[in-house]
């Protein structure tokens, strides 16, 4: 494939660059388990292509999913996303943790280059893929809802902003099947990842998939602060919204200005891997140090995207479940401002180890240490809305107490971090790996989980199982401790991170003990795939069709669950805080509007899904030097954009007698519904109808 | 609600076309909160050629390759095509005929490219000197920060001309009139960034 035309086509592909070929040439352990993830990813597609073609849904997934503007159809493709993307970067620590603890004096079982990309994909997938779709998906779902809103501001850009996250994910993918990914790192610092020191397409892949994930973030951002601003219902004053709303504005202006550092960051590294620019190298001028700077500029604020809006959701779970109004909510909301703007104050302390001056260290040290007040006040808010409230131990519940135990605790090794001098003595070891996790796990996936269990009846109709939620979430939190207390130890002790093979035998038991752990967390990932599909075969015992099983103070539990299309049949009026908790206790939240009228929702649209493979597809085509392919992607996306500009019929109606008939239905079975009191709602006698009169 | 309760920054339709003004509000604020977020872009790429400025490798330094009479002549054709622009819009707003909005329309579209054309010459002259970006640091920062702006202003171009065919195919109805009202604060946040690359690049750079 070295003459004629076939350079041209295929760039820089040849057949080396299949895992199979390469297990097939030299079959180890190493290469025979890329080749088996390789093969998971082919599988894995042929098998969703073929059963959606024998079940003939191909016109249900594409009218009724993948071209809807619907934010609620949005947010839960997103969330479908992270969990599979979830599943693999979790395999992936596994495979890490296995490693370490077989490679003590001892190659292992997995190469040097193969754990570099898996530490590398781990960390990629884990933020950018993982992380982000997940809170993308239940700000999506969730924020129009509580503002009594029938959309989000642009519902085209948010599924343009869909299609860009996953066909960044795709590429991602990608690179299990075709080539490999990049092994410097889920931050990419070059000059290692320069072309001098990584010549190979990781790199490459490394660099668009974040940059294409980046751009859709952005979008996002600027989407949901407008719907915020311009589009809450009637009397949603400011300091009426919800908490989770509250934390979506602060993440999304976080998102607005914190993601262009990072799209000027790999746009900095493209250009000179691509063009021989010389941003970053170590000749001509090159100044690694700039790459630190735009990437943490970015990837502090990054850490907070990620961590308020599990704030938001402990905040609604922690008020529904003890039944009480927030407590301090007006400090809630000082406090996650306050978060928001210190986030861009810090971004020097990821690497106190620059060299500048000691003073600059005191000052970014200082500003660290400072975000635990505000983080401080939010958890004492916590504590006292449980204060003499009716808790109950429901599964986001758990979730939220093992939030507040595990964070505080995460927080306070944070707080060592920030002491410059103790910096230095645990820069680059398990000591920050552990920190991290311990911020990242509790402070993003137990609240997201929270959030996906609060929520879940509301978007399906029916309650996840007890159960296999309590299993699950046993699994979490052991497998969470297990796994990187240990790391804390190691840290300590001198372990450097991203370490294949270890010479130092007193680090093995506490190698072993993490390792199990990491067997727990891949039980607890198990759990939830089976409480999923519990829930869904006994999903008519569970239903919960008139909308409100936890006897919910915010608006979206006002709408039947799931929600109609258009959200809320009469745009409503809300005069306080709480508003459907105390609408229920003053007057009747079910009784049935005078008329109803026509309610123009966005037509669906193939732009997004044309966009996001568009993209993939010119960045699949700039990895591989197939510039051929690259240019057809640009073109199809410029050509795609104007196109979409002279398009004028964007929009449907539901005609007024379709919402009566809707609504009725729904109004129907509110009536034939039994309220129930709180301590049952976890039995199947909920059906969606608290009983207010307690 | 009037329309002066909704008012926007920037232009507003309100009291010459109160419906579209209404869809307008929305829109706008989208806008610049883009235009803000591609401000952080430039204000990184500023930044970044602030430190670069002086990693010149021992090749080209801005002195030498600085001609602030193009950069002069460039900054005026700018600032011409933003006052082009103002009057397209002001054109829309009262409803005046659509030749006339095509013209100032097309004028805009001619200027943007005559100010891509010298900025090209310059490059072109700058290669001649062998000040490529490959060449150091400094090139490497000067070249993705002015060119940045340039294909700014291409989109821009293109933007224009895609707008000027829809004014002919559909009138101007309120997505016309609204994305015209976007493009303009597009064009005019492009004027301003120029401003400050002619003073921060080029001015400072002929300081020796």
């Amino acid at each position: 494939m070295n003459e004629g035309i076939w350079p041209a086509v295929l760039g820089r592909f040849t057949w080396h660059a299949l895992p199979f070929v390469r297990a097939w040439e030299d079959p180890n352990a190493s290469e025979i388990i890329g080749a088996g993830a390789a093969s998971m990813v082919v599988i894995g597609t042929v098998f969703l292509v073929v059963l959606i073609t024998g079940l003939r849904k191909w016109r249900y997934v594409w009218s009724e999913w993948l071209t809807s503007l619907d934010h609620k159809k949005i947010g839960i493709m997103y969330i479908v996303l992270a969990f599979v993307m979830l599943t693999r970067a979790l395999i992936e620590g596994v495979l890490m943790r296995m490693q370490q603890a077989a490679a003590i004096n001892h190659p292992g079982f997995l190469s040097p280059d193969h754990f570099g990309q898996l530490f590398s994909t781990h960390g990629t997938i884990m933020i950018f893929f993982m992380a982000m779709p997940f809170l993308a998906g239940v700000l999506n779902y969730v924020m129009p809802l509580q503002i009594g809103s029938r959309d989000v501001a642009f519902p085209l850009l948010n599924s343009v902003s869909l299609w860009l996250t996953g066909g960044a994910a795709g590429l991602v993918m990608a690179s299990l099947v075709v080539g490999k990914f990049s092994t410097g790192g889920w931050s990419g610092y070059p000059p290692y990842t320069e072309l001098a020191f990584s010549p190979d397409v990781g790199p490459d892949y490394w660099i668009w998939a974040v940059t294409l994930g980046s751009i859709g973030s952005t979008l996002t951002g600027i989407n949901f602060a407008v719907t915020i601003y311009k589009m809450r219902c009637p009397g949603m004053q400011l300091m009426r919204m919800p908490l989770f709303v509250w934390t979506t504005l602060c993440t999304s202006i976080l998102m607005i200005f914190a993601m262009p550092p990072l799209t000027v960051a790999t746009a900095m590294l493209a250009l000179d891997r691509y063009l021989g620019f010389h941003f970053f190298t170590n000749d001509l001028g090159g100044n690694m140090m700039n790459y630190a700077n735009l990437f943490w500029l970015f990837g502090h604020p990054e850490v907070y995207i990620l961590i308020l809006p599990a704030f938001g959701v402990y905040s609604e779970v922690i008020s529904t479940f003890s039944s009480k109004e927030l407590y301090g909510y007006t400090s809630l909301v000082l406090a996650t401002a306050a978060i928001a703007i210190l986030s861009f104050t810090v971004w020097v302390h990821h690497f106190f180890t620059m060299g500048q001056s000691a003073n600059l260290n005191a000052a970014f040290g200082i500003a660290t240490m400072t975000i635990g007040v505000p983080t401080g006040v939010k958890i004492y808010d916590w504590i006292w809305t449980m204060f003499r409230g009716q808790v109950r131990f429901t599964v986001p519940m758990l979730y939220s107490l093992a939030f507040m135990m595990t964070f505080v605790l995460g927080g306070f090794t944070g707080i060592l971090l920030a002491f410059p001098p103790l910096d230095y003595l645990v820069h680059n070891t398990l000591f920050l790996v552990a920190h991290f996790h311990n911020m990242l796990i509790p402070g993003l996936l137990y609240g997201m989980l929270a959030g996906y269990h609060y929520w879940f009846p509301k978007a399906f109709g029916f309650r996840l199982n007890e159960k296999w939620g309590r299993i699950a979430f046993s699994c979490w939190v052991f497998g969470f401790y297990l796994a990187f207390m240990p790391l804390y130890v190691l840290g300590a002790a001198g372990m450097a991170r991203r370490t294949q093979e270890i010479f130092e035998p007193a680090f093995r038991p506490w190698l072993y003990v993490a390792g199990l752990g990491a067997l727990v967390l891949f039980c607890a990932l198990a759990s939830l795939f089976v409480q999923l599909w519990v829930s869904i075969r006994e999903r008519n015992v569970n239903g919960v069709f008139a909308g409100d099983p936890w006897d919910g103070r915010g608006l979206e539990w006002s709408t039947s669950a799931p929600p109609p299309d258009y959200n809320y049949a009469v745009i409503p009026r809300v005069h306080n805080r709480d508003p459907f908790f105390d609408g229920k206790r003053t007057d009747d939240p079910y009784a049935a509007p005078a008329s109803y009228e026509d309610i123009e929702l966005p037509k669906n649209s193939r732009t997004g899904p044309v966009l996001g493979v568009a993209g993939g597809i010119a960045a699949f085509g700039l990895v591989w030097h197939m510039w051929w392919l690259a240019i057809i992607g640009v073109l199809t996306v410029v050509a795609t954009v104007i196109a979409r500009s002279f398009a004028r019929e964007v929009h449907r109606i539901i005609p007024a007698d379709e919402v009566e008939r809707t609504e009725q239905r729904w109004l129907r079975a509110v009536a034939e519904a039994t309220p129930i009191p709180r301590e049952i709602e976890m039995t199947s006698a909920n059906q969606g109808l608290a009983d207010p009169r307690e | 609600m009037t329309a002066s309760d909704i008012r926007h920054a920037g232009l507003n339709l309100g009291d010459t076309d109160e419906l579209t003004h209404e869809q307008a509000g929305r829109a706008l604020f989208g806008f610049w909160v883009f235009l803000m977020s591609d401000a952080v872009l430039f204000a990184l790429l500023f930044a970044t050629y602030g430190v670069m400025v002086s990693a010149t490798a021992g090749g080209p330094t801005p002195a030498l390759e600085y001609k602030i009479l193009p950069a002069f002549l460039e900054t005026l054709t700018l600032l011409t095509s933003s006052f082009t622009f103002g009057m397209t819009s002001v054109t829309m707003k009262r409803g005046a005929s659509r030749r006339q909005l095509l013209a100032w329309m097309g004028l805009t579209l001619v200027l943007g490219a005559a100010f891509l054309g010298m900025e090209l010459h310059d490059f072109a002259d700058m290669f001649g000197d062998a000040a490529y970006p490959t060449r150091s640091g400094y090139l490497s920062s000067f070249f993705a920060l002015v060119p940045l702006h340039g294909l700014h202003v291409f989109f821009g171009i293109i933007w224009i001309a895609v707008m000027m065919m829809q004014v002919m195919v559909f009138g101007l109805d309120a997505p016309v009139k609204i994305n015209i009202l976007r493009l303009g604060l597009f064009w005019h946040f492009l004027d301003i960034v120029w401003i400050a690359i002619f003073s921060v690049v080029y001015l400072q750079g002929l300081i020796r």
